[in-house]
């Protein structure tokens, strides 16, 4: 349950400090900065990092496996053989194979897809409901944001795998399809407070701007400020936030499977298939170590790469 | 501070009954066959599925009949009757067996946590942008980034399979050394989110304008930063550690799960396996309150330790 | 770079015994990732005893950076003192060693911050902050501490003294937390106090006392006592004499009532016609036009130049010394006599 929770801890202050910054004060030595654009230096400063191109690549590279499994393996993860089991590396199967005698490279790669399925549509998912929430909250203000920022801070406290599973039970029977959007839904409801408050805040820092109170006067209506003034000021922020969330929602999906409530096989899951390996790691700990890797690879791509992010959008704390 | 106590124990009590309602409810409300739900894909014997409907009070139906269950259910949850498994054994006792593994278990991991994660964290905020500093970023990014689903069985198979430095399992009743890796591997989320957390905190108290202040009282540095930096900075370090301890003690659901440890989260790892219904919402409603009991301690200590938020 | 090269020092008379604070050609730079900002660009002044000297500027004018360079308690990095020297009774501070700087602190040279909420530490009460100095640095015992704090607190008339050691400084109002940070800064007998900036958080009423009691402490005790602010009008009835600092010098530096009656910088004249007066009715307030330097581009010749409403090509091309006037006020301006002739604009 604390992958949440680590990354909410670094979050907030990003949120506080606002990342859409503050054009045209001067800082404490009283030097006035010459206006620059801040996604421009931040794209300078990523472009040296290291970090951010290994991360990048990383990311890619699982997503290219998620969506066209069969260019990385030409075996077939679900052709097992009970008297391959534990066999060592031959043909494509690089890793050998399982306790149920399936090719472990090859099901380690077609793991990607349910991974990064829940990972993109729960963060997809997060980001809609952050968005509304945030910027109903940052912009109506007042009693609004009372009481949304209370509900906030409700779902913040209730612990995620003891509500997952609660929520999940409830799908324990259902078909696959039905489990792989339960687990999506559930990552995405427990998931998007992070993501809301970091939009409040940087919904609260431009509507104090000039041009927004400029465009108020000219008439403009709520919705098209909102739209056109405020959502741009909002967005930066709220996908670093995605990004790293990202990644703590894979880690999540894997360990509700893991557990036996999210995924189940069929499906092929990184979670399910350490569990497997697990039992059986005093025979042969390859199937266990190889989904291993592919799992921490993926969640620690998209956690720096979403770290690199926030440290280029954000110098001062370096 | 006693009306914020006070306060703050009037929110618990309401959170506590919105939580049970809103388990109970999702457990029970809608469901075809009740009994079935309880007990997942396993096949039910008529003398479960008699106990069943004579402890949740089946019989009675309607939304009249959910909250007359609901009622009954936190009764019997206020005094401590849970019930039974789908075993047979009581759940009171089951979770009386666990509890001081899993507290054992949980100090192990809070000792970790200090030990390491706070020395650290602090040291890292005063040599900030330091060969140490950066490497302990780098290596606290990489312990986050692990799930605890890869690290405890890769330790398990690393050091307890290949090299046995450590018993693989900790067995019935376990000792201090063979919960000690599991404490560890527990302890390091906690460590590093605590390290981070602290390193942020000392380096911007660091910066604050009281320690300026100090210095022009002509105090040590050392007394700077050992009284004036720490005591702000680690308000938020300890409010964080009690948070934790909480989680802890909730029960570490896969380490102890990984390692077989005997307590808490193992048996609720061990419920949901085994579809056991009763014993899962006997011990999610015991963990919510012991959730909720530790988030109200951390308000009260984050009000002793804050005199800003004492007298608000 | 002609506006880094060695000036001359003011022309002032030394007495004797040397002054008791004397800062000599202070340059100190701020090196950032951006780039170095030149932040103090050869600053001295002087301080006698008894004597409050008014340092005036605005903000980034490098007032403040002076004051904590005197005190040591510049934050380094960014800060770095390229050179120049702070004498106090003829000793350079800067050449001390840190253990013997730290006891300079407090005991000969105290300061008083702007904002006394967040200068204050939150988390402890305040008599424990005010005794927390005299048993550190006195070496008293707890009850002599809580004795002497408690004298402290009725010196700079906090009502009911005895009754509020426990209490934290959010419980206090923003004078009284002023007032407490001086009780602190008075805990060790300063012989000079620094005050940067005291009153500007305050409410103009408010902002009166605490300057009166200022003024009355610094007299009873014989400090001296150096008021670094913005704002002219606060320095009228206290100072003794003023320095005039921009872009991290010191620009015009001149005894309080010559100054006032005709100011020999355009800055300063510029400063002072920024001030409404009671007297004068039916005329416009002027400001400056533009914005003050950036600390690291500074423009070459007169850093005034771009500002400044008498600037020839003279003030683009050469930095001008300070030329010391007839009645012994200086003025770092190539027509400071001019200046200071023109009553009109």
């Amino acid at each position: 349950m604390s992958d949440f929770e680590t990354v909410a801890a670094t979050e907030d202050q990003a949120a506080r400090r606002g990342v859409s910054g503050e054009p045209g004060t001067p800082d404490r030595v009283g030097v006035p900065q010459k206006p620059r654009s801040l996604a421009g230096d931040a794209w300078r400063d990523l472009r040296r990092k290291p970090v951010f191109w290994i991360s990048l690549v990383l990311v890619v590279l699982v997503a290219a496996m998620a969506a066209v499994p069969s260019l990385f393996t030409a075996n077939d993860p679900r052709d097992c053989v009970l008297s391959r089991q534990h066999a060592g590396a031959s043909g494509g199967a690089i890793f050998g194979y399982d306790f149920q005698g399936c090719d472990t490279y090859a099901r380690a790669v077609y793991g990607a897809r349910a991974s990064l399925l829940v990972g993109a549509l729960s963060a997809l998912l997060t980001g809609a409901i952050a968005l509304v929430v945030g910027m109903v909250a940052g912009y109506f203000g007042r009693w609004v944001d009372a009481v949304l920022s209370r509900v906030i801070d409700i779902v913040l406290g209730i612990p995620l795998l003891l509500a997952a599973i609660v929520l999940l039970k409830r799908v324990s029977t259902s078909s696959d399809t039905v489990r792989l959007f339960a687990v999506i839904f559930v990552l995405a409801v427990l998931g998007w407070t992070t993501a809301a408050r970091v939009v409040r805040s940087s919904v609260i820092t431009a509507k104090e701007q000039d041009y927004v109170a400029a465009a108020r006067m000219l008439g403009a209506g709520h919705g098209r400020i909102m739209w056109r003034h405020i959502l741009p000021n909002a967005l930066a922020p709220a996908i670093v936030v995605l990004t790293i969330a990202l990644g703590s929602f894979i880690a999540a999906e894997a360990t509700l499977s893991f557990l036996g409530i999210g995924l189940k096989a069929p499906t092929i899951s990184w979670g399910i298939e350490i569990d497997a390996g697990r039992v059986h790691m005093r025979e042969s700990a390859t199937p266990l170590v190889v989904p291993s890797a592919f799992l921490a690879l993926t969640v620690l791509a998209f956690i720096m790469l979403g770290d690199a992010i926030r440290d280029a959008f954000d110098p001062k704390l370096r | 501070m006693f009306r914020f106590v006070l306060r703050r124990l009037l929110q618990m009590v309401l959170a506590f009954f919105g939580t049970t309602l809103i388990v109970y409810a999702l457990m029970f409300a809608g469901q075809g066959d009740p009994i079935q739900a309880l007990a997942g894909e396993r096949p039910v014997t008529p003398a479960q599925r008699a106990y069943l409907t004579e402890k949740f009070h089946l019989d009675r139906t309607g939304v009249g009949g959910f909250l007359y269950r609901y009622l009954d259910y936190l009764k019997n949850l206020l005094q401590g009757d849970l019930g039974q498994s789908l075993t047979g054994r009581s759940i009171g006792d089951i979770l009386a067996a666990a509890w001081p593994v899993t507290v054992k278990l949980a100090l192990i991991a809070m000792a970790v946590t200090i030990l390491f994660g706070v020395t650290a964290g602090v040291l890292a905020g005063i040599r900030r942008a330091s060969l140490f500093d950066n490497a302990t970023l780098v290596l606290t990014l990489l312990v986050l980034g692990i799930p605890t689903i890869v690290l405890a069985p890769l330790a398990q198979y690393l050091l307890g399979v290949r090299w046995p430095v450590f018993p693989p399992t900790a067995g019935a009743d376990p000792d201090l050394y063979a919960l000690l890796l599991p404490g560890i591997v527990l302890g390091s989320l906690s460590l590093a989110t605590a390290l981070r957390l602290t390193r942020t905190s000392v380096a911007e108290n660091l910066r604050a304008d009281y320690v300026r202040t100090a210095r022009s009282k002509g105090l040590a540095r050392r007394r700077i930063i050992g009284v004036h930096v720490l005591r702000n900075s680690l308000i938020p370090v300890i409010t964080f550690l009690g948070v934790e301890l909480g989680n802890l003690m909730s029960g570490a659901i896969i380490t102890e799960g990984v390692f077989n440890i005997p307590g808490v989260g193992f048996n609720l790892f061990r419920g949901i396996r085994t579809e056991d219904g009763p014993l899962v919402v006997g011990i999610v409603s015991v963990l919510v309150v012991v959730y909720l009991v530790a988030n109200l301690v951390v308000d009260v200590l984050y009000a002793v330790l804050d005199p800003r938020i004492r007298y608000e | 770079m002609t506006e880094s090269a060695p000036r001359p020092t003011p022309a002032s008379p030394t007495p004797p015994g040397g002054h008791l604070l004397d800062v000599r050609d202070l340059h100190v730079e701020f090196r950032t990732g951006e780039g170095v900002a030149k932040v103090i660009n050869g600053v001295s002044y002087h301080l006698d005893p008894g004597e409050t000297l008014a340092v005036l500027g605005e903000s980034g004018s490098g007032k403040s950076v002076t004051a904590q360079a005197v005190m040591g308690i510049l934050d380094s990095p960014p800060a770095v003192i390229r050179s120049g020297q702070i004498r106090y009774r003829g000793r350079d501070l800067l050449t001390l060693p840190e253990e013997q700087r730290r006891q300079v602190r407090g005991k000969e040279i105290a300061m008083i911050f702007q904002d006394a909420l967040s200068a204050l530490n939150p988390v402890f009460p305040v008599g424990w902050q005010i005794s927390e100095t005299l048993r550190h640095r006195d070496g008293m015992s707890r009850a002599d501490a809580r004795r002497r704090t408690v004298e402290l607190m009725d010196l700079v008339r906090i009502p009911g003294a005895a009754g509020r050691l426990g209490d934290h400084p959010h419980q206090f109002s923003g004078g009284m937390r002023q007032r407490v940070m001086i009780a602190m800064a008075l805990a060790l007998d300063p012989k000079v106090l620094i005050a940067d900036e005291p009153t500007t958080a305050l409410d103009v009423t408010v902002q009166a006392q605490i300057m009166d009691l200022l003024a009355d402490l610094r007299r009873d005790l014989d400090m001296a006592m150096i008021l670094i602010t913005h704002d002219l009008g606060v320095v009228a009835g206290v100072a003794d004499r003023i320095a005039v600092m921009y872009a991290g010098r010191i620009v015009e530096h001149a005894d309080v009532r010559p100054l006032y009656r005709a100011p020999a910088h355009p800055y300063t004249k510029g400063l002072l016609a920024s001030i409404p007066r009671l007297d004068v009715r039916g005329r416009e307030l002027s400001t400056i036009r533009g914005l003050p330097p950036n600390l690291m581009r500074i423009p070459g010749g007169c850093p005034f130049h771009p500002r400044c409403p008498y600037a020839q090509q003279v003030c683009v091309d050469v930095v001008p010394d300070d030329l010391v006037l007839a009645d012994g006020r200086t003025s770092a301006c190539h027509f400071a006599q001019e200046v200071h002739d023109d009553r009109d604009r």
